[in-house]
C-alpha cells in the first residue's frame, strides 16, 4: 500500500496505532514528489527538458531532512506509549510566504531569496507539535500578489495537475498543486483576497479561509494585514477541519488573533444539514467587470457551468434536509475588487517598505553612493513587477490629497460590504442563513500566460472570493464537478463569524452525498500513468 | 477620470517616494497599469453611502488578546537575526553613508 492513496485522518490514525510509520510515510511522499514535481522554481534562467511542461512544480525547497527529524521523533513517541499527535506523520507542505527555521523562506521574491529566519510562524509551530511533517515549501504570486502563482520570482511556476498548460490560481497555487497531484495530504496556504480558495478551485481541493483572527498571522510575511488570513487546503472536508483544529485558537504574538473558543470541527461534521438555511444570490450568478480606459462597469457572464454546479449543490442539499433561500441580495458584493484595490495597495506598499537591503535578504551589489541609493538599487532590483505596481498603487490612493477619494472611501464601502453579510445571516433577519453558496470563480483555471500582466483582469479572478476578506467572515471552497474540458470546478459557503463550523458541515454533506459520483472518479492528469491511477 | 490620470511627472515622482528605480520599460507598463486600476476603482467615488457609514478597518471587531505587560523579552539568540544582514561588524547593522548631496529619499 502505497500512504500517498490515504487521507491525513488515515495517516494519523494508522501512525498513532503504530501499523505505519512516519518514516515510511515520509519516503512514499517524497517519492511522489520525485515523480510529478520537477525541477524546483529557481531565480536563475534555466533551459528545461520539455518534459518539465508536463510536471507539476509545486515546490520551492523540499525540506527533506527536516521531515525526516520529525518522522523519527513522531516514531519515538510512538515507541515510548506517547501520543505522537493530530497529525502524528502526515506530511504538510508550506507556502512560502511563512517563516519556518531551517528552510529558506523567500515569498517567491529574490529580495527574500536567502533569507532564512530565526523563527517559526505559529501556524507551523502547532503543525510540528501535532506530529505533521512539513516536507517543504511551495511556490507562489511573488508576495502573493497574484492570482495565478506565475508571477513568482522562481520559475517554472506551478502547473495544474488537472491540465499542466493551465495556471494553479492563485496565490497559493503551489499549496493547491502539491495536495491536488497527491504529493502531500494537507497545505498551509493563505488567503487575503481568495488565495486559497481560488487555487483550491482549480485544482479540485478543499480550501478554507477562516474567519479573520481564527488563525495567527504570526510568522506570516504580510501583505494585507487586516484581510490576510491562514488557512488549510486538503482533499476532502473532514481533512480539512482537521487542520483547521490543529491550526484554530488566540495566540499571544499576534494581538488580531481571536479569543473566540474553538469548537470540535470533525465532531460538527457529523451533524449534517437538516434544517439549515442555505442562501443563492443572484448578484453571485455574473461579474461587474470595468473597461479598463473609462472605468465603464458592464455586467459579464460567468461560465455557466458554475452556476450550474451552484444550483446542483442546492438540490443535494436540499433532499438532505436543507432549506434553500433564493434571492438572497448582496448589493454590494460588485464594489468588492474596486475597494480591494484600495485597501489591500495601501496595506501592502506600508508592509514593502521594511524590505530595504539592510537587515536581511537580498542587498545590491552596485556600487553606491549612500544609504539612499541602496535602498533604490536594492528594491529595483529585487522587487518583480507586482510589488512595484503595488506600492507605487498604494502610495498613490492613500496620499494626503488622495486619501478622502480613494482610502477613505473604500474603508466606507468595506462596512457595507459586511452589512450585506450581517443582513444575510441576522437571526431575526428576513433571510436567516447559516451558510451562502456561491460560485468560487467566475471560470475554471484559465491558460498559462492568457492573464498575467494585465493586472485588472487577474483581480477580477478573484469577485467571487474578496467579500469575505472584507467582511472577515469564513468562507469554504469545495470541488463541485468538472467542466466540459475536465477542469474542476468550486464552489464556496461563506458563513458567520466563528463559524467555520456550519459551513464544513454544509461542504461535508454534499461531498459525502456525491462520494459516488462520476466525476469524483477522474484522475489528474499529471497523475495518469503513476501509482495512484494503478 | 481620464485613463493617463497619472501623468510621466507624477509617476516620477511617485517612483521616488516609493524609493524605487524603474527602465523606461518597467516605468510605460506599470503607470499604464496604475492608470487601468486607477480607472477600475473610479467605481467608488459613485457609490452613494447611507447615512452614518462608519469606515472598517477590519471586517469584525473581535476580541483579540490582551495586551501583554510591557517587558523586555530578549530574543535568544541575536546573533542568528545579525547573521541575515547583507553586512554587520557582528554587533550592528552596516550601511554605506547617509552621503550628502545625495539627494532625498
Amino acid at each position: 500500500m502505497n500512504s500517498i492513496q490515504l487521507s491525513a485522518r488515515q495517516i494519523a490514525q494508522k501512525v498513532r496505532a503504530g501499523e505505519l510509520s512516519a518514516l515510511e510515510v515520509l519516503e512514499d511522499h517524497l517519492r511522489q514528489i520525485q515523480a510529478v514535481d520537477g525541477v524546483p522554481g529557481s531565480l536563475q534562467d534555466l533551459s528545461l527538458d520539455p518534459s518539465e511542461e508536463s510536471k507539476v512544480h509545486a515546490f520551492l525547497e523540499v525540506s527533506a531532512q527536516l521531515a525526516q527529524k520529525q518522522a523519527e521523533q513522531v516514531q519515538a513517541r510512538v515507541q515510548r506509549g506517547e501520543d505522537p499527535g493530530p497529525l502524528a506523520g502526515v506530511p504538510v507542505s508550506i507556502k512560502d510566504i511563512f517563516c519556518v527555521q531551517g528552510t529558506t523562506t523567500t515569498a517567491a521574491s529574490r529580495i527574500l531569496y536567502n533569507f532564512r529566519p530565526p523563527y517559526t510562524a505559529t501556524t507551523v509551530e502547532r503543525l510540528q507539535k501535532a506530529g505533521a511533517l512539513i516536507i517543504g515549501k511551495t511556490n507562489l504570486d511573488e508576495f502573493t500578489y497574484g492570482s495565478s502563482s506565475e508571477s513568482s520570482a522562481f520559475q517554472p511556476h506551478p502547473n495544474n495537475p488537472w491540465n499542466t498548460q493551465r495556471v494553479t490560481g492563485g496565490s497559493s497555487g503551489g499549496s493547491a498543486a502539491s495536495v491536488a497531484a497527491r504529493e502531500v495530504p494537507l497545505s498551509l496556504g493563505t488567503d487575503t483576497g481568495g488565495s486559497i480558495r481560488q487555487p483550491a478551485a482549480f485544482c479540485g481541493v478543499v480550501g478554507l479561509k477562516p474567519t479573520y483572527g481564527r488563525t495567527s498571522r504570526y510568522g506570516l510575511i504580510a501583505f494585507g494585514s487586516s484581510l490576510d488570513c491562514p488557512g488549510p487546503l486538503a482533499r476532502d472536508v473532514p481533512d480539512a477541519a482537521l487542520m483547521l483544529q490543529v491550526l484554530a485558537g488566540t495566540d499571544p504574538k499576534d494581538s488580531t488573533s481571536a479569543l473566540a473558543p474553538v469548537p470540535d470541527y470533525l465532531a460538527a461534521l457529523q451533524e449534517g444539514v437538516r434544517g439549515l438555511r442555505i442562501g443563492l444570490s443572484r448578484d453571485y450568478d455574473h461579474i461587474s467587470y470595468p473597461d479598463t480606459l473609462t472605468g465603464e462597469m458592464s455586467v459579464q457572464a460567468i461560465q455557466p457551468e458554475m452556476n450550474s454546479a451552484v444550483r446542483d449543490v442546492a438540490e443535494a442539499l436540499a433532499r438532505l434536509g436543507a432549506e434553500i433561500v433564493e434571492d438572497v441580495p448582496m448589493p454590494n458584493a460588485r464594489h468588492g475588487i474596486p475597494a480591494y484595490f484600495v485597501i489591500s495597495r495601501v496595506e501592502a506598499a506600508s508592509n514593502l517598505h521594511r524590505f530595504d537591503g539592510v537587515k536581511y535578504g537580498y542587498r545590491t551589489s552596485a556600487p553606491v553612493r549612500g544609504l539612499s541609493e541602496l535602498y533604490r538599487a536594492t528594491r529595483a532590483e529585487g522587487f518583480g513587477l507586482q510589488p512595484k505596481l503595488r506600492i507605487l498603487m498604494g502610495m498613490y490612493v492613500s496620499a494626503a490629497q488622495h486619501s478622502a477619494q480613494y482610502y477613505q472611501k473604500a474603508l466606507r464601502v468595506r462596512s457595507m460590504i459586511r452589512s450585506d453579510f450581517e443582513q444575510a445571516f441576522d437571526p431575526r433577519g428576513a433571510y436567516r442563513l447559516d451558510a451562502l453558496l456561491t460560485p468560487t470563480t467566475p471560470t475554471t483555471a484559465f491558460r498559462r500566460s492568457e492573464v498575467l500582466g494585465d493586472s485588472v483582469l487577474m483581480q477580477y479572478s478573484d469577485q467571487m472570493t474578496v467579500a469575505g476578506n472584507h467582511a472577515g467572515i469564513p468562507a469554504v471552497s469545495i470541488p463541485a464537478g468538472l467542466d466540459p474540458l475536465g477542469l474542476p470546478i468550486g464552489v464556496q459557503f461563506f458563513g458567520m463569524d466563528f463559524r467555520e463550523d456550519l459551513i464544513l458541515r454544509a461542504a461535508y454533506a454534499y461531498e459525502q452525498a456525491t462520494q459516488n459520483a462520476k466525476w469524483r472518479g477522474v484522475i489528474p492528469q499529471a497523475l495518469r500513468g503513476s501509482e495512484v491511477s494503478a | 477620470m481620464t485613463p493617463d490620470s497619472i501623468t510621466p511627472e507624477m509617476f516620477a515622482k511617485l517612483v521616488t517616494l516609493a524609493a524605487l528605480e524603474l527602465t523606461p520599460e518597467e516605468s510605460e507598463y506599470l503607470r499604464t497599469e496604475l492608470n487601468h486600476q486607477l480607472a477600475a476603482v473610479k467605481e467608488l467615488s459613485e457609490i452613494q453611502l447611507a447615512e452614518g457609514v462608519q469606515p472598517s478597518l477590519h471586517g469584525l471587531d473581535c476580541q483579540g488578546s490582551a495586551p501583554r505587560p510591557d517587558m523586555w523579552l530578549p530574543f535568544p539568540n541575536p546573533a542568528e537575526i545579525l547573521a541575515q544582514a547583507p553586512d554587520s561588524d557582528g554587533a550592528y547593522f552596516r550601511v554605506p553613508d547617509f552621503s550628502r548631496g545625495e539627494g532625498e529619499s
